[in-house]
């Protein structure tokens, strides 16, 4: 296309406003990369200044790191059983010398093992459920707040509808007819979360559209589709990304729920809600069957969290999620 | 303020409508419900009688328009384990989910809206930290681990509550906290941030500066404001609730729509659970659209929009 919008840089144009000079002839912004990298790395600093943010973003760190290096961070193998040494408490030293940390389960399988390789389940489910809920809430969030009127209502109704489902019992009714499987519970979760994307990309939408910058690439002849694109997208990134970091540590319980009932990723496989289930069995007997998969997931979800609300609070304080 | 609730009377129609289409679709999702519903062992001649028997030959519409006329009635089928109507049997165990939510529901307002004004009102101070520490803590823990712990220190080492079934106040003690603690952390902090804002209106400094006392400006001028927020959440927690209460339920054995619902999911009880489904997401269209008739009241804006 000839007719080419005024140039804004595509990353960080939420920075600054449209102060870029629009008219003909002046040159194009000097070396404006540098300039976004250090608003990035202010930001990042005042993310980091936040200590509950700092925490919560080392958590994540930290299980990301378990959950990648697994099996050279795993003392044993997350599989090994040894009825031998079933049910052995927290600290533990087998004959060998060696110590199971967090004690062994009904199999004499190590709990710590199968907690560090239960967290790449739990964040696989996570990222993959996010984006593709993430993708598709942004796509219908951009369509409704762009368009409007009837598309508006009819997609708005769509998100009351799957609103309305407790997503639990949708989630497990959905899943016991396809059947449980990683693939499924993926798309399953994924599918049916991308309310809260879509509400808050129109919200954003609704006034971006009403922008300067959006008349202007309407008047010099842009396509929807690439005024939707180049100039209305980038500047829903920030809250979409907020949403997705808080949204992740839903998707990661709802995981965790899901394999508690048995509709989850199947055994052997290790998964913290998995490996709870198994523990409620022993309560009686072994109380760290139950307790530490459990503290997993509390830690993790607590991390998100907290850096989801530190980058909510650095990026955009009015967002309400 | 008519044609307000007309038109919300008339969204709310068009989402229970959504929601039959997809109570509807789930037994359609592998493309042959009479595979689904028969047992695993069922011949294929079996299979072939039973679907022309319940006419999943029919064209998709054709069989939709029979479901949506049964569901009007409330006849989701039969259940194939206890060859009653499924929705009776859901019936049946309505009432103690609603105990149950209730129970929740209650423990969550009567901690989270105290907590969440001291908190506000006493901003940074121990009492804040504490609270906000509390609500970030119950946010963050799976609700089955919650009842898990609560059994291991209340049951089975304390022995001072019962670990399942329903009965009396003390059964009902252990799943009501493990169902409201996530509810209670929500309000908690919509509570405090909506108090917070407030307070920093015009409207409170006036208030106290023509003498009111500092109580009627919290609980009076402030609280009232920061309502309507709380109100939304309490309609859109009710899902929350529901939602939960199908966990909750498994693990205090409490005899449910939750439970029935798992079990008849692994039963491949598919009326059952179809019938669960859509009576727990009509149950939450109802409860939303009268929170919208409260909010009439609560803010007289919305009347005239």
């Amino acid at each position: 296309m000839a007719a080419r919008p005024p140039s804004t840089p595509a990353d960080g144009a939420h920075l600054h406003p449209p102060a870029a000079p629009a008219a003909a002839g002046v040159a194009p912004l000097v070396r404006p990369r540098p300039w976004a990298e250090r608003e990035w790395m202010t930001l990042l600093r005042r993310l980091v200044r936040r200590r509950t943010a700092l925490f919560g973003l080392l958590v994540v760190l930290v299980v990301m790191l378990a959950a990648a290096a697994a099996p050279l961070v795993a003392p044993f193998d997350p599989l090994e059983q040894d009825i031998g040494q079933r049910l052995r408490e927290p600290g533990w030293q087998d004959a060998q010398g060696r110590v199971h940390a967090l004690g062994t389960d009904h199999l004499g399988r190590d709990i710590l093992s199968r907690i560090i390789f239960g967290s790449r389940i739990a964040l696989l489910v996570g990222l993959a459920a996010v984006v593709i809920s993430g993708v598709l809430g942004m796509i219908i969030g951009l369509v409704a707040g762009y368009f409007g009127g009837r598309m508006d209502d009819f997609l708005m109704r769509l998100a009351d509808v799957q609103l309305a489902f407790p997503f639990i019992l949708l989630a497990i009714a959905v899943i016991g007819v396809l059947g449980p499987s990683l693939r499924n519970i993926i798309i399953v979760i994924g599918v049916s979360s991308w309310v809260v994307y879509a509400r808050v990309v129109r919200g954003e939408v609704l006034s971006i559209r009403e922008r300067e910058y959006v008349h202007a690439a309407v008047a010099l002849g842009s396509r929807h589709w690439r005024v939707l694109v180049t100039h209305v997208l980038p500047n829903t990134f920030t809250p979409w990304l907020v949403v997705a970091t808080l949204d992740m540590a839903r998707v990661i319980v709802i995981e965790s729920a899901l394999s508690f009932l048995g509709l989850g990723v199947q055994p052997p496989t290790p998964t913290w809600g998995g490996m709870l289930a198994d523990g409620r069995v022993y309560l009686s007997t072994a109380w760290w069957l139950a307790t530490f998969p459990g503290l997993a997931i509390l830690i993790t979800v607590l991390g998100i969290n907290l850096f989801g609300d530190g980058l909510r609070d650095t990026l955009d304080p009015r967002l309400k999620v | 303020m008519k044609s307000y609730l007309r038109r919300r009377l008339w969204q709310s129609l068009l989402v229970l409508l959504g929601v039959s289409v997809v109570v509807f679709l789930i037994l359609h999702l592998t493309g042959d419900p009479a595979a689904l519903l028969l047992p695993p062992d069922a011949t294929a001649e079996d299979i072939a009688k039973f679907r022309t028997a319940m006419g999943f030959d029919d064209p998709v519409a054709v069989q939709y328009v029979r479901f949506l006329k049964g569901a009007v009635r409330g006849d989701f089928g039969e259940s194939l384990r206890h060859g009653e109507p499924a929705m009776g049997l859901v019936l049946e165990r309505l009432p103690a989910t609603f105990e149950l939510a209730g129970a929740g529901l209650l423990i969550a307002l009567g901690l989270a809206i105290p907590a969440g004004i001291v908190s506000a009102v006493r901003r940074n101070t121990s009492v804040d930290y504490v609270s906000t520490v509390v609500a970030l803590l119950g946010q963050a823990m799976p609700t089955f681990w919650l009842g898990i712990m609560l059994i291991l220190i209340f049951s089975v080492r304390l022995n001072w509550l019962p670990s399942s079934g329903r009965g009396g106040l003390e059964h009902l003690i252990l799943p009501a906290i493990t169902l409201g603690l996530f509810t209670t952390a929500r309000i908690t902090r919509l509570t405090r941030s909506g108090m917070l804002e407030v307070l920093g209106q015009d409207y409170i400094r006036t208030a106290r500066a023509k003498g009111v006392g500092e109580p009627p400006v919290v609980w009076k001028h402030a609280l009232k404001n920061a309502s309507i927020p709380i109100v939304t959440i309490v309609g859109i927690e009710l899902g929350t609730l529901l939602g939960g209460s199908v966990i909750t339920e498994t693990i205090f054995a409490w005899p449910g729509v939750g439970r029935l619902s798992v079990q008849a999911i692994f039963n491949r009880d598919y009326p059952v659970v179809q019938s669960a489904v859509f009576l727990l997401a009509s149950t939450f269209v109802i409860v939303n659209f009268l929170v919208d008739i409260v909010y009439t009241y609560l803010d007289p804006r919305i009347r005239y929009r």
